[in-house]
């Protein structure tokens, strides 16, 4: 029986090579992926716990909650504490880690690396255990610094050039002192890090007089852990806590790990989906092969062969396409593991160096995904093939493809669809993490439903394509007719692409809401001209806000100022605003009262109105950070949205309870509204600062496109997998049908159809199947797209369906694509076919 | 032996081979499958072509209809010279000029009797003729059943829509491959009968291949075929005399 199996799969080898390449695409996925990640990971592992070479033991501060009317005051780790650290039995030395956001500019004048990955800190002394120095000296008072090897290498800056800087706000221009070399895991990564000394670090960061962390390390022959029973001791409970060394690079390996595991089970999933759309392709193959070996299945069965054995054989069949496909597919797996990596290193993040890893785990999981999932996928044509009765081999007649009812499976589907369709529209009314769950049912649910449904909807939307179909004449007539001829199969093909579709639909549908409503929450409310942030979104100083006011052209500023303050028991945080500005900056829905911030009236915003039971005229107080308290009035309830919202009133009323006021961002409103000019005035007034962004509305608007953009494509890379393998399948499908109809094709080309027509009738038969695919996934995938947006969306009070006709009309193009692609071996093929023979071959 | 010259004929002919020769191979593996055979198909007359397997009896007719290509010689329909014409145009030539019956009644199983019977005419992106169409479908009997599918008709009605496809188009002559080697006896006696009526009453030109003596009595004259050459003629045969013709070269094959 296995030998039967085996000269079964080398006979079919064209007609399997579709199946394989299917299962290997998946494979491929799956395995690259691991490889990818485990790579990754393992690299980021070994180059971090380099990164605690230098620490034994490590201090953190207790974070503390407040309690009552009063906030809590965070503990710091002092330079006594440090002093007493170090001077512990078992200590060699300690350091005190500060570290916050640094950008640097480049030469120039532009930042030297992207606004997230420039980061700041401290150099400990003279000579810092961590950062061993290359050149130079340690950076000494406010006009020095030292900058790491990879950046100077970078931007050109050397030992005594001044560089360009800024913390919070203000440019500053200190002097490179010194360059040194780090583990740090941001620089690997391609960022930046720059050195103050300490004094200046915590002065900067405003962490005057604390650290983020104090470093220990242990004096030879003192174990990790004994010197942190030691620093037990004289480190208060409620100041800080202790940690090995080796426990923080655990720490950061799990959190690695962790990281990296949201990535592979995102990928994962991809590569799960292309596996889906993959058990089609299987399936249709092996129900066309076991059709078409109907006589020599029956034959098979008459001299004596088992039900059982029939089957079996049929398995055996998937089991070596399996797993040649699977071998092949790890193969390319760990080929792309290794091009991922080098691609993600040549543009955006450099990734640190490592050796490929291939674990045992990647090798077993890709063979075991290959062959079960071609297995299982021929589970039910190997059924079927046993279901041959054996009177078959002495019928005459080319037992053509089942015709069974369409009646239960069409009963079975509507039944699904309608459970599908049910359980998402119910989804749709609860709020956003309540849903999920039930939508990721009803979506299952109605996409199995509508893949059942597939033959049934295929009559009426391919005849709906008749009149198109008709302009091409007899060509067009006959595509129409031979892809409603086998349902099953063209449903099988179409529901492949419709998958991909489906999922590619319903994110554009989804991402390109939420960009509407994102953009109009940042935007509709602002009547602002510019809105002046940190390249990170970090705090600003308020000198900033200062400088901007007095910037000729500028008719209005106000800071959107955080400040904590306890009401009712609880944390809020206060919005300070300039009372007199803000009216001109903003345009807020009001809602109860009137806009007014000034003096002890404030404005509030509908939620947390809501929270308290306020409305215009209530009264209420507030405990500021500094512990005094003031009676504030609502005067009026605004609709707040994500950008703007919380408890605004005016910084003059806040200020004096401030130790370190920050902001989190300056809206600006020029004379003249936004021009280039103004645009400058504004940059040049900040010192053309490198960490500054001043952006008009159309920049906000443009950022967050970008962003959405950005996750767009790279969801459409990895969809484009299972619109590869869907091809495959419409290949695979087409060149199955064109050799079942050879003795047609010919007797066409007989009465006088031409090449270019067989051509044509087989290139619009696939270009009605794919497009059939398309409109469904279309369909689908709108539908699926409203309702998560329903979900997601319900919150936010800008929230719109946007429906990208544009690129949905794209999606259908891209259907047609498909399918001429498809076609065009098939129809070659059809074309080349050898007459004669096809008439004589009964 | 009786070989009629054609030329004393006054009708016109509507296909003839000349010097026609086909080999397949070279060398020591060269097979002659046709060799220099010269024959009239003339205007409205019944021509059954017979010989034993292997005789290229086939091969002649697919020469001829321009399904097949061929060494030397030429082959004309009408006026036109076939070994001259590319595929493109051999296509348009067979699409408009010729009708075909095949064996195994070759319908298209999408399409209805009506629309199977209009096909060529459809792939022409021509109109039928209405009058002809009704002449055709009453004569072969099929009235009642233009909007059946293939396999709703039983293998004689397949054959008759077949044979009315043939001859929708008023072609300039149509071949037959065997058109009734899947048939019953009688419904291959009536397949012939409509052949035989379509030249009698319509002015078809009909050529059939064939290796059954019954049917050859249909034609109005039976040309022979061994080994690749044409060895007889018989004009208005009957089957006994077709058979004794058969008989005779079978026992001339085994003494040579």
């Amino acid at each position: 029986m296995f030998r039967t199996a085996l000269r079964n799969v080398l006979a079919h080898k064209a007609r399997l090579l579709m199946t394989v390449l299917a299962v290997l695409l998946g494979v491929a996925f799956v395995s690259g992926t691991l490889v990818f990640t485990n790579t990754i990971s393992d690299a980021f592992q070994k180059s971090s716990a380099k990164g605690f070479d230098h620490v034994d033991v490590a201090i953190r501060p207790e974070y503390r909650e407040s309690e009552g009317d009063r906030l809590a005051e965070q503990p710091k780790l002092t330079r006594e504490l440090l002093e007493k650290a170090a001077g512990v039995p078992g200590a060699a030395s300690a350091v005190g880690v500060v570290d916050g956001f640094t950008a640097l500019a480049g030469k120039d004048g532009g930042p030297a690396v992207d606004g997230f990955q420039s980061r700041g800190g401290n150099y400990w002394g003279e000579e810092d255990p961590r950062y061993p120095l290359a050149r130079g000296r340690a950076p000494k008072g406010a006009g020095e610094v030292a900058i790491d090897a990879e950046t100077a290498k970078r931007t050109g800056y050397g030992i005594g050039d001044t560089v360009r800087l800024s913390v919070d706000g203000p440019v500053l221009e200190p002097t490179v002192t010194g360059i040194f070399t780090t583990d740090d895991g941001n620089v690997a990564a391609g960022g930046s890090l720059t050195l103050f000394d300490t004094a200046t670090a915590q002065k900067l960061f405003h962490k005057e007089g604390a650290y983020d962390e104090i470093d220990v390390r242990a004096a030879s022959g003192t174990s990790q852990s004994a010197l942190r029973a030691s620093l037990d001791e004289v480190v208060p409970e409620d100041v800080g806590s202790t940690v090995t060394g080796r426990q923080l690079a655990d720490e950061q390996a799990e959190a690695i790990a962790s990281s990296m595991e949201g990535m592979r089970t995102g990928l994962l999933v991809f590569a799960g989906i292309a596996l889906f759309v993959g058990t089609f392709i299987i399936a249709n193959t092996f129900t066309m092969l076991v059709a078409q070996r109907t006589k020599e299945l029956a034959l098979m069965r008459a001299v004596g062969a088992s039900r059982r054995q029939v089957t079996r054989s049929v398995l055996v069949e998937a089991l070596v396409v399996g797993a040649v496909a699977a071998v092949a597919g790890l193969a390319a797996g760990i080929g792309i593991g290794a091009g991922m990596r080098s691609l993600m290193g040549s543009f955006a993040a450099t990734l640190p160096d490592g050796p490929l890893v291939v674990t045992p785990g990647t090798v077993v999981a890709a063979l075991a995904v290959g062959v079960l999932v071609t297995v299982l996928a021929v589970w039910l044509p190997g059924r079927r093939a046993a279901k041959i009765p054996p009177v078959a081999a002495m019928s005459s007649v080319h037992a053509a493809a089942t015709t069974r009812s369409l009646v239960l499976r069409n009963t079975l589907g509507a039944l699904l669809s309608a459970a599908g369709t049910a359980v998402v529209l119910y989804a749709t009314t609860l709020d956003g993490t309540s849903g999920q769950a039930p939508m990721g049912l009803g979506a299952v649910l109605l996409v199995i439903g509508v893949f059942v449904l597939t033959p049934l909807l295929s009559r009426p939307l391919v005849a709906a394509a008749a009149p198109v179909l008709r302009v091409f004449g007899v060509a067009g007539g006959l595509a129409r007719r031979n892809s409603v001829r086998n349902p099953r199969r063209t449903a099988a093909t179409a529901s492949a692409l419709m998958i991909g579709l489906t999922l590619i639909t319903g994110m554009t549908v989804l991402a390109g809401s939420l960009q509407r409503s994102i953009d109009k929450m940042a935007t509709a409310a602002l009547k602002a001209d510019y809105v002046v942030s940190m390249a990170n979104y970090n705090t600003l100083s308020p000198e900033v806000a200062e400088k901007l006011g007095e910037t000729e052209g500028v008719t209005a500023v106000s800071p959107l100022r955080n400040a904590p303050a306890r009401i009712d028991g609880a944390t809020e945080y206060l919005t300070g605003v300039d009372g007199a500005a803000i009216g001109e900056l903003t345009d807020l829905a009001v809602e109860d009262g009137a806009f007014e911030v000034g003096g002890a009236r404030v404005v509030v915003d509908d939620a947390t109105a809501e929270d308290h039971g306020w409305r215009a005229g209530s009264r209420f107080t507030v405990a500021y950070e500094d512990g005094a308290k003031q009676r504030l009035t609502v005067a009026g309830v605004y609709e707040g949205n994500e950008m703007i919202r919380g408890i605004m009133l005016d910084t003059a009323v806040l200020a004096p309870h401030q130790s370190d006021p920050s902001d989190m961002q300056v809206m600006v409103k020029t004379a003249g509204g936004a021009s280039a000019a103004a645009e400058d005035r504004l940059e040049k007034a900040l010192g053309n600062n490198p960490g500054i962004l001043v952006q008009d509305k159309k920049d906000v608007s443009e950022g967050i496109a970008q962003m959405f953009t950005l996750m767009l494509n790279m969801l459409y890379g990895l969809l484009a997998m299972a619109v590869i393998v869907a091809v495959l399948g419409v290949v695979n499908t087409l060149a199955m049908s064109v050799f079942e109809r050879s003795q047609e094709i010919g007797m066409l080309r007989a009465i006088g159809l031409d090449r270019r027509g067989v051509k044509r009738m087989v290139r619009l038969e696939s270009l009605v199947i794919s497009l059939f695919g398309g409109v469904l996934g279309v369909g689908l995938g709108v539908f699926f797209g409203w309702a998560a947006g329903q979900l997601v969306g319900g919150g936010m009070a800008t929230y719109e369906l946007v429906l990208p006709w544009g690129r949905m009309a794209v999606f259908l193009l891209l259907a047609a694509v498909v399918g001429v692609l498809a076609a065009l071996w098939p129809a070659r093929r059809a074309a080349r076919l050898d007459m004669l023979a096809a008439i004589k071959a009964e | 032996m009786t070989t009629t010259p054609t030329a004393v004929r006054t009708t016109a002919v509507a296909a003839r081979a000349t010097d026609l020769s086909k080999t397949y191979g070279t060398g020591e593996t060269r097979v002659v499958a046709l060799d220099r055979v010269s024959v009239d198909f003339r205007q409205a007359e019944f021509t059954a072509i017979m010989g034993p397997s292997g005789s290229g009896k086939s091969t002649l007719m697919h020469c001829v209809a321009g399904l097949d290509t061929f060494s030397s010689g030429s082959v004309r329909i009408g006026d036109t010279e076939l070994g001259a014409l590319k595929d493109k145009h051999l296509t348009r030539l067979r699409r408009d000029k010729i009708g075909f019956i095949f064996q195994a009644f070759n319908l298209l199983p999408t399409l209805t009797a009506l629309e199977n019977i209009t096909l060529p005419m459809d792939i022409a992106g021509r109109k039928p003729d209405r009058q002809w169409l009704d002449t055709v479908i009453d004569m072969v009997g099929l009235s009642g059943r233009l909007s059946h599918r293939p396999s709703q008709l039983s293998g004689g009605q397949q054959q008759r829509v077949a044979v009315a496809r043939a001859l929708a188009s008023r072609p300039d002559i149509v071949f037959g491959d065997e058109p009734t080697g899947n048939l019953d006896s009688r419904s291959g006696a009536e397949v012939l009968g409509f052949l035989r009526n379509s030249v009698r009453e319509l002015g078809q030109t009909v050529v059939m291949v064939t290796h059954d003596p019954v049917a050859a009595a249909y034609a109005d004259r039976v040309v022979f075929l061994a080994d690749g050459r044409i060895v007889d003629e018989l004009r208005d045969p009957t089957a006994d005399a077709v058979l004794d013709r058969m008989k005779r070269f079978d026992a001339k094959g085994r003494t040579s």
